[in-house]
């Protein structure tokens, strides 16, 4: 066989002209039009697909090896975590409540986004963005997977990861998160884009997997942060692909700026709701934190988003119209949050707490102008009436959001006494909002929203019809295992039962 | 406005009042008293009195608070639908003009104890 | 100006790259997280292939920096020997 003299190594701008471009082909027997027949319908107008480009200029064989080699670390770690009981490692057994509500509300999103980019990716016509498609299609199946994968080695021993697949259809924080993706899929592929590439990507995940992954190696638990900094090391491309579809459709014609304004308006406000979860999370179930959740969104939310809005005012676009309303929630949303965890105890697959004088001082440390003034006091009332043996359960469902589907929590932006009620009235049916952000939503697309299934108001028909332990049957919760009070729950017991057995012999 | 669709776009709300057998959802708060982190939803039928949905499920929800064995049903102060509102306690929900949905709320000034400071 | 930055993965294989993007960008600060390193600085940050090189003794193709990336903000301009983020037009 004749040697070949090697071949010059081919540049990364040609190699990714050969390697997009090039596969493409122009049809003959069928028109574009009936090829791609959903790229009108939203009123984006595109001109040249071909100006849409990857800044990395990623190819598939690239993306293969790389890849390929993030799983082989990622394995490589969840390997030795699970042959060195790395469960035993996490600094307290209360962490695992931020594990628990990752896998049933966030696991899923990542399938969902899954399946999403797999139809946008054959509804756009252009090479470079069907290529970039498929990538991140592959790339969440992959998230969806390695978390499943990580966290089963929890699952072995604690209790709540056991059904995150009935949690995500039938508990109602997951609810949340399940309709935010659901929302986007049920839209075009343009403001699929929007609503994931952006909001999911550059306002959620950089909150979500940067700060919380950081503290998850704070607190010893080497299986999430590994499959959490695999999934971001894909993210970083997400985000950029969707600052670049933003800017693409901006600059392909103007008529598409109010359209894309209006999906940065909800996609924003939609990804925010999302987070209350996230600042839950960080404030109070990290044993060891790093940072408060109004450290983080500082320089996630606050300096990064505001980097970005600065830039794409080039194109006229303006901050998110909710952007004011989310800074004036930052201080009060993960303890407004936590109250109605710790409340709603008996209906959550995982477990909360009242947190210790210790926590307390931190988050009055961290939150100087909220939380003496309005949370401490209703955690101390708890927390006596806790010790006079009448713990505090309140068994009264939640009115939720039409739109975000979350409790209605939050106070008024200008007054946290208050509780914000705000309601509309659609073809004779009473509608509730948790938000001006989320009223707004409903009211542009009614129709869509009409349709939610509401976990609370849901409990009173068919199957369950009001019957509360025939609601936790049917979510597969059982009740005294994975609900309530993390107290005297059996995770407590058996952590800190095995934890000793891991330090002395006896 | 309405949804961007390529056809008629056009489903039922999941929370119809035929969907609960006879009942009806009311949400009640309590304002001022955020040691409930939001408002309660009740089930109940339409025929309900004011009272009884006011002495029965409210009262029993709202015990936990220690100001609720306080509170004088006489001199409570109303809203519904964010609107003054006054109940007649002996007529139904109906006749009280409270449908399915309908969000009540009620105010006790000068009666708080957790969040005063608030 | 707005600030541009770049996380990485804190472990042996982003040692040397860091340390080339402190080397060539003077106004980079550097922080440094629980397993993780953030590098930010106003308005630009350059990556360089040959600078990562001289660091690790071999070739370096820039696309394996995807392997232990993190998170980054700013716009991104990729050829072969550079990897730059920017806020500019």
């Amino acid at each position: 066989m004749d040697m070949k003299a090697p071949e010059k190594k081919l540049g990364i701008k040609e190699k990714y002209r050969l390697l997009t471009r090039d596969l493409a082909w122009q049809p003959t027997y069928r028109s574009e039009k009936e090829i791609y027949p959903y790229l009108d319908y939203e009123g984006i107008k595109i001109h040249d697909w071909d100006k849409w480009e990857d800044p990395f200029r990623l190819t598939m064989d690239a993306y293969w090896k790389y890849q390929g080699e993030k799983e082989r670390k990622f394995y490589a770690i969840i390997d030795a975590h699970a042959q060195n009981n790395g469960h035993l490692n996490i600094t307290d057994g209360r962490y695992l409540s931020a594990l628990k509500i990752f896998l049933q509300a966030i696991s899923p999103g990542e399938y969902a986004a899954h399946k999403g980019f797999a139809r946008v990716g054959r509804e756009f016509a252009g090479a470079g963005t069907q290529v970039a498609c498929q990538m991140q299609a592959l790339d969440e199946m992959r998230h969806a997977q390695t978390q499943i994968h990580a966290l089963s080695n929890y699952n072995k021993y604690y209790s709540g990861f056991h059904a995150f697949a009935e949690t995500r259809d039938r508990i109602w924080y997951t609810s949340v998160a399940r309709s935010f993706f659901d929302d986007s899929m049920a839209s075009g592929p343009f403001e699929f884009l929007i609503a994931i590439g952006f909001s999911f990507e550059y306002v959620l995940t950089n909150l979500l997997f940067v700060p919380f992954m950081s503290g998850a190696a704070y607190n010893g638990d080497m299986a999430t942060v590994t499959f959490g900094f695999s999934a971001q090391s894909d993210e970083a491309r997400h985000m950029t692909l969707g600052l670049e579809c933003i800017k693409f459709m901006l600059e392909q014609d103007p008529d598409n700026l109010p359209i894309v304004q209006k999906w940065i308006d909800k996609w924003f406000w939609r990804g925010f709701r999302v987070l209350g979860l996230v600042s839950t999370m960080m404030d109070y179930m990290l044993p060891k934190r790093v940072m408060s959740w109004r450290e983080a969104w500082e320089i996630y939310g606050v300096e990064n988003g505001g980097a970005l809005f600065k830039d794409l005012a080039f194109y006229g676009i303006r901050p998110p119209k909710g952007w004011e309303d989310a800074g004036k929630a930052i201080d009060h949303m993960s303890h407004q949050f936590m109250l109605g965890f710790y409340q709603w105890r008996f209906g959550t697959a995982f477990h909360s707490w009242i947190p210790s004088d210790q926590d307390m001082d931190w988050l009055s440390q961290k939150y100087p102008t909220t939380f003496d003034k309005y949370y401490r006091p209703r955690w101390d009332y708890i927390k006596r009436a806790e010790a006079e043996g009448k713990p505090f359960k309140n068994f009264g469902l939640a009115k939720l959001c039409q739109c975000c589907q979350l409790p209605c929590v939050f106070t008024e932006p200008d007054d946290a006494s208050v509780l914000c009620h705000r309601q509309t009235t659609h073809k004779g049916e009473i509608y509730h909002f948790c938000s001006d952000g989320c009223q707004e939503i409903f009211e542009d697309e009614p129709e869509k929203y009409v349709q939610a299934w509401l976990p609370m108001p849901q409990l009173f028909q068919d199957p369950v019809n009001g019957d509360l332990a025939a609601w936790m049957d049917w979510a597969h919760l059982t009740d005294g295992l994975d609900n309530g009070e993390y107290q005297g729950s059996s995770d407590q017991r058996n952590f800190d039962r095995w934890r000793g057995l891991a330090t002395s012999n006896t | 406005m309405t949804v961007a669709a390529r056809a008629p776009y056009d489903f039922k709300p999941r929370d119809l009042m035929e969907n609960f057998h006879g009942k009806q959802i009311v949400y009640a708060a309590w304002d001022g008293h955020l040691l409930f982190a939001a408002s309660f939803l009740i089930c109940v039928p339409p025929e309900t009195s004011f009272r009884e949905l006011v002495e029965g499920p409210l009262a029993q929800l709202l015990s936990i608070d220690p100001d609720a064995a306080a509170i004088d049903w006489a001199a409570v102060q109303w809203l519904k639908g964010n609107q003054p509102f006054s109940p007649d306690f002996d007529q139904s929900l109906v006749a009280n003009g409270i449908g399915h949905k309908e969000q009540i709320r009620f105010r006790t000034p000068g009666l708080n104890s957790i969040t005063a400071a608030a | 100006m707005s600030q541009v930055f770049i996380a990485l993965q804190t472990n042996e294989e982003t040692r040397p790259i860091i340390e080339a993007i402190e080397a060539d960008n003077p106004k980079a600060v550097v922080t440094r997280d629980p397993a993780m390193v953030r590098i930010s600085a106003p308005g630009q940050l350059v990556i360089r292939k040959d600078t990562i090189e001289q660091n690790l003794g071999r070739d370096f193709d820039l696309q394996e920096i995807h392997i232990n990336l993190i998170t980054l903000s700013g716009h991104v301009d990729e050829d072969d020997e550079t990897l730059t983020l920017h806020w500019d037009r």
